[in-house]
């Protein structure tokens, strides 16, 4: 067995278990030098990214995989723990670790004179493992334990800026609400349990009956993930930990709660996915009315985020209300999906609903970065106090305005690829739906115009006569992921062919999954 | 009847703590709310492995005479549950020092004047 042979067979636990050691060896690392911790945290991210890729290229060609941790002979009636990854995992994983790549190298000049960063470093490690965790695993308990180490990791880095009464404010909102909504999947977990006497999912799938009980358990669930997704109305506390978190946090924290919309969907195409199409009252089936009940709530997201983000003074703030109505597009293509579950369109829903998990992180990601970038070079939030910027701030202007493009689905940006997919699909649901994604979508490019008229032009203001633009590295984060913007938005099929496809595949490919564990067992 | 007993105390306990979080002020109220779930659905999973007469599920130390494993509780619940209070301990913690932060900064424990993140 070669040496690449021998990390494929075990990459599944060697991604997760670097990013966990080596956050757990950073306070130590830190001790050497500074610089040197830095590195370190970049290094062992890109090991994990290795490992990521070397598990995408074979679970994309040779379909999903199971790693046993515990008993490896399947006929032992023992405890053991499955990770399942598939592509629809791995293509999260990717996600992850470029947000976490990007979030680490601004992190270098944006935070380099404040001090704990060993700690913050260890967080960050910890998020980005949870989130892969969270993606990876075959089996809900384990699901649950990644989710509460996303929460208690990521509330404290959203206290970062511990002297701030605000931000104290907004993590303790994030981990009373997560952690409530963390105890609850216990909670469905347990109603599992007790039903079935099993934890693994695709066992579960095979041998859910959809009684009184499992349907109060996809509720809850759907409930409790659908609030750490930050899908309205439970969308409150996201505004508030985005919009006071330091933005190179917020790409990190938008790791769990993207991981939690994969949960969402795993739940929903996986877990439920045989007895999706049992038909419920009025001889309705129910991914009929579960696919509407979330596409309402979806619509509920986009109008509340653009119009909150309509009278947002806060730069921060609004990009987090965008984020929710980011999310309510995500949610919007996915509920389509399901209500139409076998037609056509519902799979380019899908697909256009995945995409868009992959250009939310990219285009949302961007404009916390820019206005990190803007926060750093004027130490001000507001948008009253900052005015005139595009003269000495000429990369981050050029950026903005990609970001304000791909976020509001203009072409030829990465938005534009994604939103089109939507609209498309979701027009052939109910051609309202489509009508107020468009409307959503021309709001957001108001509340964005409005910013960049705001921030970049018009008169230089006296108090900013001496700002700089971000430093080096801060502007090789922006940089590189407006390249990526425009890169998707100009050849689509890079992604959507590679990855993407794939993904919708093996989330409507239920049976697959499920025979992957139940064949061997 | 008697056998629901545990169940309902599970669904009282998870109601007080969601009552606590969701109308009383006072922060360390709300903390002790989280609490009483996270014990509530503690509860929950025991129950769920509990047997009548069963005993520890301890494979090596099976007392003479105990049927396997029908005489055993299932393993799998208590250790879930044990997960579950070691992650309870770490949320407890947290939130309890973020609360000790607030009230330094705020000068007070209660929600309603805890409330410059508006909107």
């Amino acid at each position: 067995m070669t040496i690449l042979e021998f990390l494929l067979l075990h990459s599944p636990a060697l991604i997760v278990a670097t990013p966990l050691l080596s956050a757990f060896l950073l306070p130590l690392v830190s001790r050497i030098h500074p610089k040197v911790r830095d590195i370190f945290a970049l290094v062992m991210l890109g090991v994990t990214s290795c490992f990521v890729g070397l598990l995408a290229s074979d679970v994309l060609s040779n379909g999903p995989r199971i790693y046993v941790f515990g008993a490896q002979d399947l006929n032992v009636p023992v405890v053991r723990i499955l990770f399942e990854i598939d592509a629809m995992g791995i293509f999260m994983a990717i996600i992850t670790m470029m947000l976490a790549g990007i979030a680490v190298i601004y992190s270098w000049s944006f935070l380099h004179q404040q001090d704990g960063l060993d700690k913050y470093y260890t967080l960050l490690l910890l998020v980005v493992t949870s989130a892969l965790g969270m993606e990876l695993t075959g089996d809900l308990f384990n699901f649950f334990v990644f989710l509460e180490i996303s929460c208690i990791a990521s509330c404290a880095l959203i206290a970062f800026w511990v002297t701030e009464g605000e931000s104290l404010e907004a993590a303790l909102k994030y981990i009373v609400v997560s952690s409530i909504a963390a105890l609850f999947v216990l909670f469905a977990i347990g109603v599992f349990y007790g039903q079935y006497d099993a934890l693994n999912i695709a066992s579960l799938a095979s041998l859910l009956q959809f009684t009184f009980l499992d349907k109060i358990a996809f509720v809850i669930l759907l409930v409790s993930l659908g609030l750490k997704a930050g899908l309205a109305p439970m969308h409150m506390w996201l505004p508030d930990s985005y919009g006071r978190a330091p933005p190179s946090v917020v790409l990190i924290i938008m790791t769990a709660t993207l991981a939690s919309f994969y949960g969402i969907l795993r739940v929903v195409f996986t877990l439920y996915g045989n007895v999706l199409t049992t038909s419920l009252r009025f001889s309705l089936p129910a991914h009929v009315i579960v696919g509407w009940v979330l596409v309402l709530l979806a619509i509920v997201s986009i109008l509340i985020g653009v119009i909150m983000a309509l009278v947002q003074t806060d730069l921060l703030r609004l990009i987090g209300y965008a984020a929710v109505a980011e999310i309510g597009y995500m949610m919007l293509a996915v509920g389509t999906s399901i209500a139409a579950l076998g037609a056509p369109y519902a799979t380019v829903a899908l697909q256009g609903g995945l995409l868009h998990i992959f250009n939310d992180a990219l285009d949302i990601g961007l404009l916390f970065l820019i206005a990190g970038a803007i926060y750093y070079a004027t130490k001000k939030r507001s948008l009253d106090e900052i005015g005139g910027l595009a003269r000495s701030m000429k990369f981050t202007t050029i950026f903005f305005i990609v970001g304000m493009l791909a976020v509001s689905g203009m072409p030829p940006l990465n938005g534009f690829v994604s939103k089109f997919l939507i609209y498309e699909s979701v027009f052939q649901l109910n051609p309202l739906l489509s009508i107020i994604a468009l409307l959503g979508s021309i709001l957001l490019l108001a509340v964005f115009v409005k910013v960049l008229y705001a921030a970049f032009f018009g008169p230089e203001l006296p108090s900013l006569t001496g700002v700089k633009e971000a430093p080096r590295s801060m502007v090789l984060a922006m940089g590189f992921l407006a390249a990526c913007a425009i890169v998707i938005g100009l050849f689509p099929n890079l992604l959507i062919d590679t990855l993407v496809q794939p993904a919708a595949g093996a989330l409507l490919d239920h049976a697959r999954y499920i025979s992957m564990v139940m064949g061997g067992l | 009847m008697i056998e629901y007993l545990p169940f309902l105390v599970v669904v009282a306990m998870i109601l007080i703590g969601l009552y606590a979080v969701l109308f009383r002020r006072n922060l360390i109220k709300l903390v002790f709310g989280i609490s009483i779930i996270e014990s509530g659905i503690n509860l929950f999973l025991i129950i769920l492995g509990y047997r009548d007469e069963g005993v520890a599920p301890i494979f090596t130390s099976l007392p003479s005479g105990t049927m396997y494993p029908e005489g055993m509780v299932l393993p799998v619940p208590q250790a879930l549950t044990l997960t579950s209070i070691v992650i309870g301990v770490a949320v407890l913690a947290l939130m309890l020092s973020l609360v000790m932060h607030i009230y330094r900064k705020y000068g007070t424990l209660d929600v309603q004047k805890i409330r410059r993140l508006k909107e």
